[in-house]
């Protein structure tokens, strides 16, 4: 009895050994030939709904070639790059997330950040470390374009003294113009006032607001910084009101509190247009504004956005949210397309580089000429640039994103 | 808390027409320059209120254990997810007329229950046991205690209902039901009262007599008092102490369970990061007024509140946190136990 008990027991133990062993041996058929792509970007936070599309949208490329690139297998992990205490992307966290897969030699290619904030303290460490970073949300001119920003920038983002870094997204010297542009002729507007969070990003778009509103006659009645974490913001728009400006145009996203801001002013009594920029357009922005303070009795709202939305797309882009919608059950968030391309353009790179090696893929990446992706037919530029200048113009309706217009497609060549 | 039902006549004002229009707040014109520092007063007021209310839950601990209580925000916190949860649950932002009153009287009791509740158990289980150790052991315990609180909200905004987003996103700020519309109550010249203004005043108001009233005129007051000046010398004459600090928890508790509502209501906005700045705020309005001194708290809330009003108003924004804390660095210069604060007993 004893002995028949023990050879099951046995028998069993090699089956599970067995069973064990099969994936290992999988494995083993493709020994070195494997590379890891990461992400990192704000998953703890009001973001979240937001970049867990667009984690989605790089797992759906890199699913379409069933994670296989020229003989390689693909593995790919999402970081986050916030913290629970910011509920925002954290500095020290973007940072430990750069040096670790800097420190991972099987990594070849960093998908982030969503902030531009963030990609400030990433870029010049995966610079220096000659690791590529392709950026679906990173909006703010001065990460790249010389004299747009900072006067030191964007060398100080490139130690090495080579690109390494690029953006699926147009940058704000576009939407900043563009939003502008839309104040001055679609809402008619003569004066407006700035908000802005005092972040990279939210400044910078409201300074290129400012910039273009001052060249076309458009008055600016009052520019200012909030406070992000400031429990409400009545004494502000009293001051707004005294102003009477017809817009006010807010530069910062919804977790630096845009929300906030759009529900104190309607609670003051300024019923006039709010426009902002792209970090608010995002389903968490509408569900903290709550119902009441989006609609158009209240001045409406308008979003401007560096392409279109999911819904606008066509080709490619279009056969993409339909296979989201199948495979998540929900219509992408509006970044979730430039998760997909990142993860595309990234992966086409690699197949193209002669060599699997971090230098080789920027190399190819950099090359990237003519791509025909879900955004259309774009390169990069010598900047690292994407060639696509399409903005569009969003308003709430009913408590969802509204296309309204494009703008800005044919604008000038750079 | 019978003031609270009694101000329900008030809130009737508020409540009845919450869903109406706003009505065009037509402008005639600017604001003069007198009506932008009026509403700015207002403004700075009924922030300062609130600050007030749960700078008396502050300096009420610190008056009678002298613990710097550093989980009361979060606790407040905690106070604004459960009145979401019941409103949410119960549909109150849906009940109209009386029933609308009757809700937000409910939520507002409800809440300082659960407030006062929960911080006399964190009383009884993280600050009783350590009486008799040093006071920095209470002082670690306290932030302890506010981060499991914290961390308490982060979990609770995740929970699959409709007023959290179904939890998708657990970290999301969380939009409040207006109970109370932001519309104006009032309107003079350009400048708008507006319902919410008058609800602060309506709850914090007959808060702060009730509890003079407590503190001043009965037996248990003068009890609080007794400890706050001489524990032993309390005990030696028959006095529960431990009995007295527990009510005092649930009585700084509840204040600031009322408050958080109020808060949720002015904001509309709920979020589990919002501890900090409240308690942050209040503290600092505890320390101006000289803490450990009831009125002093009430009078540094409102100095607080209507600083920052002021300078949002008529400096910039980003300069306010300095103005504020210039301020007070500037107060505690020359007078070191606050503006209210009696001189500190030498301590052996």
């Amino acid at each position: 009895m004893i002995r028949r008990t023990a050879s099951i027991v046995a028998a069993l133990t090699g089956a599970a050994f067995l069973l064990a062993a099969a994936p290992a041996l999988a494995v083993q058929d493709a020994p070195n030939k494997k590379l890891k792509i990461v992400s990192s970007l704000p998953q703890t936070g009001s973001a979240n709904a937001q970049t867990t599309s667009i984690v989605n949208g790089i797992k759906m490329a890199i699913d379409e070639r069933t994670a296989m690139v020229d003989g390689f297998k693909i593995e790919f992990e999402a970081m986050d790059d916030a913290s629970p205490q910011k509920g925002n992307w954290d500095g020290q966290i973007e940072s430990a997330n750069a040096k670790r897969a800097i420190a991972d030699p099987a990594v070849v290619g960093y998908i982030g950040t969503y902030n531009s904030g963030a990609a400030k303290i990433s870029m010049p460490l995966l610079n220096k470390a000659g690791l590529v970073m392709v950026s679906p949300g990173n909006t703010a001119a001065g990460l790249t374009k010389p004299g747009l920003g900072e006067p030191n920038e964007p060398a100080v983002y490139r130690p090495s003294g080579k690109v390494s870094y690029f953006r699926v997204v147009p940058a704000d010297d576009i939407q900043g113009a563009v939003a502008c542009e839309f104040c001055r002729n679609d809402l008619k507007a003569k004066k407006v006032f700035i908000l802005h969070d005092r972040e990279l990003y939210g400044k910078g778009i409201a300074d290129v607001f400012k910039k273009t509103a001052e060249a076309t006659g458009v008055e600016v009645v009052g520019f200012e910084g909030i406070d992000a974490k400031a429990s409400n913001y009545r004494s502000l728009v009293t001051k707004i009101r005294a102003a009477a400006p017809d817009v006010v145009f807010f530069g910062g996203t919804t977790q630096t509190n845009g929300a906030q801001v759009l529900k104190d002013l309607r609670a003051g009594g300024a019923k006039i247009p709010f426009v902002s920029p792209d970090g608010t357009f995002e389903k968490a922005f509408i569900e903290a504004a709550g119902k009441d303070s989006v609609t158009k009795e209240q001045g409406g709202v308008y979003i401007t956005f560096g392409g279109v939305p999911s819904e606008m797309l066509t080709g490619i882009g279009a056969k993409f949210v339909k296979s989201y919608q199948a495979k998540y059950g929900e219509i992408p968030e509006a970044y979730a397309v430039y998760g997909y391309e990142a993860g595309c353009v990234l992966l086409d790179a690699i197949d193209r580089a002669e060599t699997k090696d971090r230098a080789a893929i920027i190399a190819a990446v950099a090359a990237t000429k003519d791509f025909n992706g879900a955004l259309g037919t774009w390169s990069f530029d010598e900047n690292g640039d994407t060639s696509i200048r399409t903005m569009s113009i969003n308003t709430i309706e009913d408590g969802a994103f509204k296309f309204v217009r494009t703008a800005g497609g044919a604008a000038k060549a750079k | 808390m019978q003031q609270s039902v009694a101000a329900a006549e008030f809130l009737a004002a508020c409540a009845l027409s919450r869903v109406d229009a706003v009505g065009a707040f037509a402008r005639d014109g600017l604001l003069s320059s007198q009506e932008v520092f009026t509403q700015q007063l207002v403004t700075g007021l009924s922030n300062g209120m609130i600050i007030a209310l749960i700078a008396i839950g502050y300096t009420m601990v610190y008056g009678i254990i002298e613990l710097i209580n550093f989980a009361h925000g979060d606790l407040c916190m905690l106070g604004a997810y459960f009145a979401l949860t019941v409103v949410g649950a119960l549909g109150v932002d849906q009940w109209a007329g009386t029933g609308g009153i009757m809700g937000l009287v409910m939520v507002l009791v409800g809440t300082a229950a659960f407030c006062g509740s929960l911080n006399w158990s964190i009383n009884r289980l993280a600050y009783r046991p350590l009486r008799k150790a040093s006071k920095l052991s209470l002082l670690v315990s306290a932030i302890g205690a506010s981060f499991i609180l914290v961390n308490l909200g982060l979990f609770w905004g995740g929970l699959p209902m409709d007023v959290f987003a179904d939890g998708t996103s657990s970290a999301a700020p969380k939009a409040f039901p207006a109970l109370v519309s932001a519309a104006p109550a009032a309107q003079i010249g350009d400048v708008i009262y507006s319902r919410t203004d008058l609800l602060v005043l309506c709850v914090t108001l007959p808060l702060m007599v009730a509890l003079t009233y407590l503190v001043r005129f009965t037996k248990l007051g003068k009890a609080m008092r007794a400890v706050a000046q001489n524990p032993t010398g309390a005990s030696l004459m028959g006095i529960d102490v431990e009995r007295v600090i527990g009510a005092s928890f649930f009585i700084g508790g509840s204040l600031g369970g009322f408050a958080t509502v109020v808060y949720s209501l002015y904001n509309q906005t709920v979020s589990f990061q919002m501890g900090y700045r409240m308690g942050m705020d209040a503290f600092i309005a505890a320390v101006l007024g000289g803490i450990g001194n009831l009125p002093g708290a009430v009078l540094g809330g409102i100095l607080i509140g209507v600083i920052r009003s002021m300078s949002d108003g008529y400096l910039e924004a980003r300069w306010t946190n300095t103005v504020v804390f210039g301020i007070l660095i500037l107060i505690l210069v020359f007078r070191p136990s606050g503006l209210l604060g009696a001189k500190l007993r030498e301590k052996v």
